[in-house]
Formats: structure tokens, sequence, C-alpha cells
């Protein structure tokens, strides 16, 4: 029960600040779940990450289903899912019956304002401690630049590209770069 | 739309708002609508629909993935999406950060004061783990955000 009440508080309060899409979230969960909690390993992270991304739904939810299935099964999974939505839920609820002209509100503006400023931050660290813990290797390394590149290409010329896209062109890269070192192992004659 | 649920503009304003509170974007706009439209069963039963199916599709994923895992094909799957990942998330915040900050188009009129936040803001949290050792906490530097937001835009 202990554990359940855990998970839901910790998941409420990363649903509370949590701004500006999934991406910003990851800084959050690796330093709750990940480093104080240790609920689950950077790894597991990022396996959930790339599934996310792959899978339709919020990174957010798909982040919390899983860890807490991961600490206390499917009473784990709904407490947690259920603690990421439920502050957003009121926030909004409160927001659709009270105020007609929320964003019009200058303080509240001005501090969106500024979070908008750390939110970029926090995915760029959540980036930094990514690549601090990837291998490197010529092909990550490689896979991780053209990533870069083609994404920020993508942004600033707001072209109709999901970055869906580039992870498809990625599996298929991870496949292709697989099936041809078998083949070379195959063909010196190992097994 | 096609429901008549909404004009154009009140959805433009709701995926403004959606977009600036806490939580994911989709689950919001989706408790904001429902809420506009059927009061709190309305906002209960839309927010309830948007979260079921990723719930229902990572414990799937997870179930499968014990397995899936020592797949050798399925670790070269990983192993190509995994750097691909870490390549959009860095491009997606230094992308944030330079329209936010910087003059560029589609970007907001260049003021000053942001650039001058984004540097504030970054030295705290990145300069933190220098100078006390520990590095603020992602909430932390949230809050300190909106503060010097209200601050600096304020006056």
């Amino acid at each position: 029960m202990k554990l359940l009440f855990d998970l839901f508080l910790t998941f409420a309060k990363v649903g509370l600040f949590t701004f500006g899409g999934g991406y910003a979230m990851i800084a959050l969960i690796e330093d709750t779940c990940v480093e104080k909690k240790r609920w689950i390993t950077h790894d597991e992270m990022m396996n959930v990450t790339v599934i996310a991304e792959s899978t339709p739904g919020p990174i957010a939810i798909n982040c919390a289903t899983f860890v807490g299935y991961r600490q206390k099964g499917m009473t784990g999974a709904i407490a947690a899912t259920i603690g990421m939505v439920l502050p957003s839920f009121c926030i909004i609820f409160l927001i659709s019956l009270f105020f007609d002209h929320f964003l019009e509100i200058s303080w509240i503006a001005h501090a969106f304002q500024g979070i908008k400023t750390a939110v970029g931050l926090l995915i760029l660290d959540a980036g930094i401690r990514m690549i601090s813990k990837m291998q490197k290797k010529a092909v990550p390394i490689t896979i991780m630049a053209c990533a870069f590149a083609a994404m920020l290409l993508i942004d600033v010329l707001a072209l109709p590209v999901s970055s869906f896209v580039l992870m498809l062109i990625a599996a298929a890269a991870g496949l292709f770069l697989f099936s041809v070192k078998r083949k070379e192992s195959k063909g010196g004659g190992g097994k | 739309m096609s429901y008549g649920w909404l004009s154009d503009e009140m959805l433009t304003y709701m995926i403004a708002v959606s977009e600036s509170t806490p939580g994911p974007i989709m689950v919001n706009l989706a408790t904001y609508v429902g809420s506009s439209q059927a009061g709190f069963s309305g906002a209960a039963a839309a927010t309830f629909a948007v979260v079921l199916p990723s719930f229902v599709i990572i414990l799937l994923v997870m179930a499968i993935l014990k397995t899936a895992l020592k797949n050798p094909w399925v670790q070269a799957v990983l192993r190509g999406m995994k750097p691909c990942m870490v390549g959009i998330i860095l491009a997606t915040g230094v992308y944030m950060i330079a329209k936010n900050s910087l003059p560029m188009p589609g970007g907001m009129v260049f003021d000053g004061k942001t650039l001058l936040l984004t540097v504030l803001l970054a030295t705290v949290y990145f300069g933190s783990r220098k100078v006390v050792g520990k590095r603020i906490s992602p909430i932390a530097l949230i809050l300190i955000s909106a503060v010097t937001g209200i601050v600096a835009y304020g006056v």
C-alpha cells in the first residue's frame, strides 16, 4: 500500500511539473525514478522512451504505466498513471470552469514565458545525460549526429516530417548493419 | 470540429492553454474539450479515453518485451533507434532554446530579456552541480524559472 501511494505521489509530482510535452518530462523521470528512487535503470528508461516514441500516445503516460507496472504490477500501473494525469486534469478542469481568458492574465503569461525557457534547458539536459551514457562507438555516434542534424533541419524549416520517420530510418539502419555483420561473420567461418 | 463541438477560435485557444499548463498536451486538450461539452463527467470520460490506449499498449509491449529483448534482431532495431532518439531530443532542446532566445524565423520578436533569462537559468541549472556539488532538481528549476519570468517580464 505504501509503495502504491509512493508511486501515485511521485507521478503526481512529475505530472504537476511537466510542461511543454514529453521530452521535458524525461529529465524529471530520470531525476526521480532513476536517480532518487532507483525504480528503473537508465537503460530501461531509454527503452521506454524509444517505445514511447514509436507508439501512439503521450510519453508521460507510457512512462508512468511502465514504471508502475514494474514496481507493483497492474495496481501499480494504475496508481502511477492516475497520479500522472490527476494534477493536469484538476488544473484544466478548474480553468475550464472559472477562466475564460486564462492566458491573458499577465503574471501567468509571464510565468509561462519563464517556464518555456526552463523546458528547453531540461530537454537539452535529458539529451546530454543520454549522450554521456551512450556507447562511444562510430556507428551510434554517426546515427545520433545524423538524427540531430535532420531533426534540427525539420524544426528550422518547419518541414512536415514527423520524428517518427527518423526513428523508422534508424531502425532500418540498425537492421541493415546487423545483417551485414552477420553475413560477414558467417563468411569468416564464424557461427 | 466535425461534431460541431467547438469553433475554430475556441480550439486554438484550448490548444494554447493545453500547451502551457502542465501535463501531456493531448490529455489536457481532452479534459478541456470534454469539460466544455459535458462538465465533469465529460472531462473524466474524455481523459479516460485518451489515456487508455497508451496504457494498454505499454502493458502489451511489456508483456512481449521480456522475451523480445533477447532476440538479436530486436536488439539491432533498438541499437539503431536509441542513438536516433538521443539526436532527436538534443535537436529539440537546442531548437527550443534558440527559438526562445534568439532572433529566428518562426520565433518570437527578439527580446534581450529572454536571452538573459536563458543564460541565467542555464548557469543556475548546470552550474549548481559545480558550486554546491549537487545539481538542483528539474522541479526546482521550473519553480525558479516561473518566478524569474514573473519578475523579468513584469517590470
